[in-house]
């Protein structure tokens, strides 16, 4: 363990984007302490000010101000908490539920594989971004609904990869010698073959994380995730695309950090692959 | 008569993927306590299945269709499942074939190592690793404690195959299955391995299952061989007899057809059409 955690710092991959996600995960703990103004006040005097450096700026507000006066540079901060809650849980919880289910086909094959990768197949045939509207939409707005639209949209991606990952083990000779040293079967699927799934779990895990963040920010794009008194990066680039001849700021403030953040994740889960593989550490 | 200590009686099996097909007819061999007894043919030839047969492990593609394998007087192909697994890995092991997938990657040499003997044997954490340590010395691996401590991926093939070796004789097994235990391995490590196995084997008094397609092999370390053709035995008998006086035509051309150092330019000797076409006739296949 200590090991593997040793492989993962000493890859620059990690350091840099694992940094960068835990400068924002500190962002948004400590979003009400750091946020410079209050994201929500409004001050139409101070509307649509340009970011420092530009001319007629005014001091205090580092990216300028939207439409309303309102900070963007606090709302952004503010903005990653939805973002990270979502990454996170979302994430987390479709890794479970496809590596669970992934797991159990690759593993007993047969009747109970048949079901599942059919059950993949349909689901797969939807297309995810109409699929979460259409969820958000039945199941009501809000955090909650976010996080239960991606776990059911994309538990799908977990599951292939660990069924066949599984599937591969499950032939290796090890596995056979486990079986005739008499373990019993969950002992075998937990402790033999799980932990030589895992690195590609992880690496999915972290890729499911921007795809988070992303199906997170088209939601409150089209208006269909946190109520609006809440900040979100989807929403300011939804707000910031209405005033964009007036202040092409708010609308690329959200759009960077929304690349920057995505791009962290996926980075991190590929140098996190390398790092944790066993064949690939050398 | 006694029982002896092996005996496989008219063993048949077919393939349930191809229509039945027949991959054993009739196969019966014994094998006496602490004998080593080879067993060789062409891909396909069933050595891999009667192997398997014997491990317990056939897939499930592959469904018997007569005989007996009996082991110390019980029949392993009617044991009931719980009764089979405690012999297999502690009467029973396996030498196998591919030294890259029979370790778990990410578990430590020590842990799979010593799976058995906790597991079997009931020994202490302190006991399992004192034994390992002996183990690997027996299969003689110059820096134990470190190798112990390492992942599969740390240690070269041949190495590995020690490991394994060391692993198959962990329990003491009355009977060790190796199944082409060198095939993967370069040519200079093989001949070292083949001595490891069978100085194991001599010293911890083994019955050995030597699964192999290397004639050279079987002379080397066999000490008696039976020869398979399609899943049938051709011929079978002393390892010295069968080489040097084969009955059979196909175990006479099989001979003819391995390299000559002596004459590097002749190029080899396939076995003859007519040889294939004789043992079809005699099988009654076409």
């Amino acid at each position: 363990m200590r090991k593997s955690l040793k492989a993962a710092l000493s890859e620059p991959k990690v350091v840099l984007a694992g940094g960068f996600i835990l400068l924002l995960l500190i962002a948004a703990v400590f979003a009400p302490w750091l946020a410079p103004k209050d994201p929500l006040e409004q001050d139409l005097m101070l509307g649509t000010l340009p970011p420092t450096g530009y001319e007629g700026t005014e001091p205090g507000y580092w990216l300028g101000t939207d439409d309303l006066g309102r900070d963007v540079l606090s709302r952004l901060i503010h903005g990653s908490r939805t973002a990270l809650i979502v990454a996170f849980v979302a994430a987390g919880l479709a890794a479970l539920l496809g590596t669970m289910l992934g797991l159990l086909a690759g593993w007993y094959r047969g009747w109970v594989d048949v079901v599942i990768s059919r059950l993949v197949d349909i689901w797969m045939a939807f297309p995810p971004v109409l699929l979460s509207i259409l969820l958000v939409a039945v199941l009501g707005s809000g955090v909650h609904s976010v996080i239960a639209a991606i776990v059911i949209i994309d538990w799908t991606r977990f599951c292939r990869v660990v069924r066949s990952e599984t599937m591969a083990q499950a032939q290796m000779d090890y596995v056979t010698a486990a079986q005739t040293i008499g373990f019993p079967k969950a002992r075998i699927l937990f402790s033999e073959i799980l932990p030589n799934v895992a690195p590609v779990i992880v690496a999915l895990l972290s890729l499911e994380m921007g795809i988070a963040v992303i199906v997170e920010a088209i939601l409150s794009f089209v208006g269909l995730s946190v109520s609006s008194d809440t900040p979100t990066w989807g929403g300011m680039i939804a707000q910031g695309r209405a005033i964009i001849y007036q202040g092409w700021w708010v609308l690329v403030a959200p759009l960077v950090l929304l690349f920057l953040t995505v791009l962290a994740f996926n980075q991190l889960g590929d140098g996190l692959r390398r790092a944790l593989d066993p064949m690939m550490r050398r | 008569m006694t029982e002896p200590f092996l005996s496989i009686t008219g063993l048949s099996a077919v393939s349930d993927r191809e229509n039945g097909a027949p991959i054993l007819r009739d196969v019966s061999l014994r094998l006496e306590r602490g004998e080593v007894r080879g067993l060789v043919g062409e891909s396909g030839a069933g050595k891999s299945t009667i192997a398997k047969a014997l491990l317990g492990i056939l897939p499930r593609t592959v469904r018997v269709t007569g005989g007996a394998i009996r082991f110390e007087g019980q029949d392993l192909l009617t044991l009931k499942p719980k009764q089979l697994s405690d012999i297999m890995g502690s009467e029973i092991s396996l030498i196998p074939q591919d030294p890259q997938t029979a370790l778990n990657p990410g578990r430590r040499v020590e842990s799979q190592l010593t799976d058995g003997l906790r597991m079997r044997r009931g020994l202490s954490r302190q006991a399992a690793h004192d034994k390992a340590l002996k183990l690997l010395e027996e299969v003689h691996i110059r820096d134990p404690e470190r190798v112990l401590k390492a992942y599969p991926h740390e240690l070269s093939g041949g190495m590995r195959q020690r490991v394994l070796i060391a692993a198959a004789f962990a329990l003491e097994p009355k009977l060790v299955v190796a199944d082409e235990p060198t095939t993967a391995l370069d040519v200079t490590v093989q001949k070292q391995i083949l001595r490891l196995i069978r100085g194991m084997q001599k010293t911890h008094g083994t019955g050995m299952i030597f699964v192999t397609h290397d004639l050279g092999v079987v002379a080397q370390i066999c000490d008696t061989v039976t020869l398979l053709y399609a899943g049938k035995v051709i011929e079978a008998g002393p390892t010295a007899q069968v080489l040097a006086t084969p009955k059979h035509a196909y175990t006479k051309a099989l001979l003819a057809a391995g390299p000559r150092y002596d004459r590097p330019t002749a190029g080899l000797e396939p076995v003859p059409q007519a040889i294939f076409d004789q043992l079809r006739a005699e099988m009654g296949i076409m």
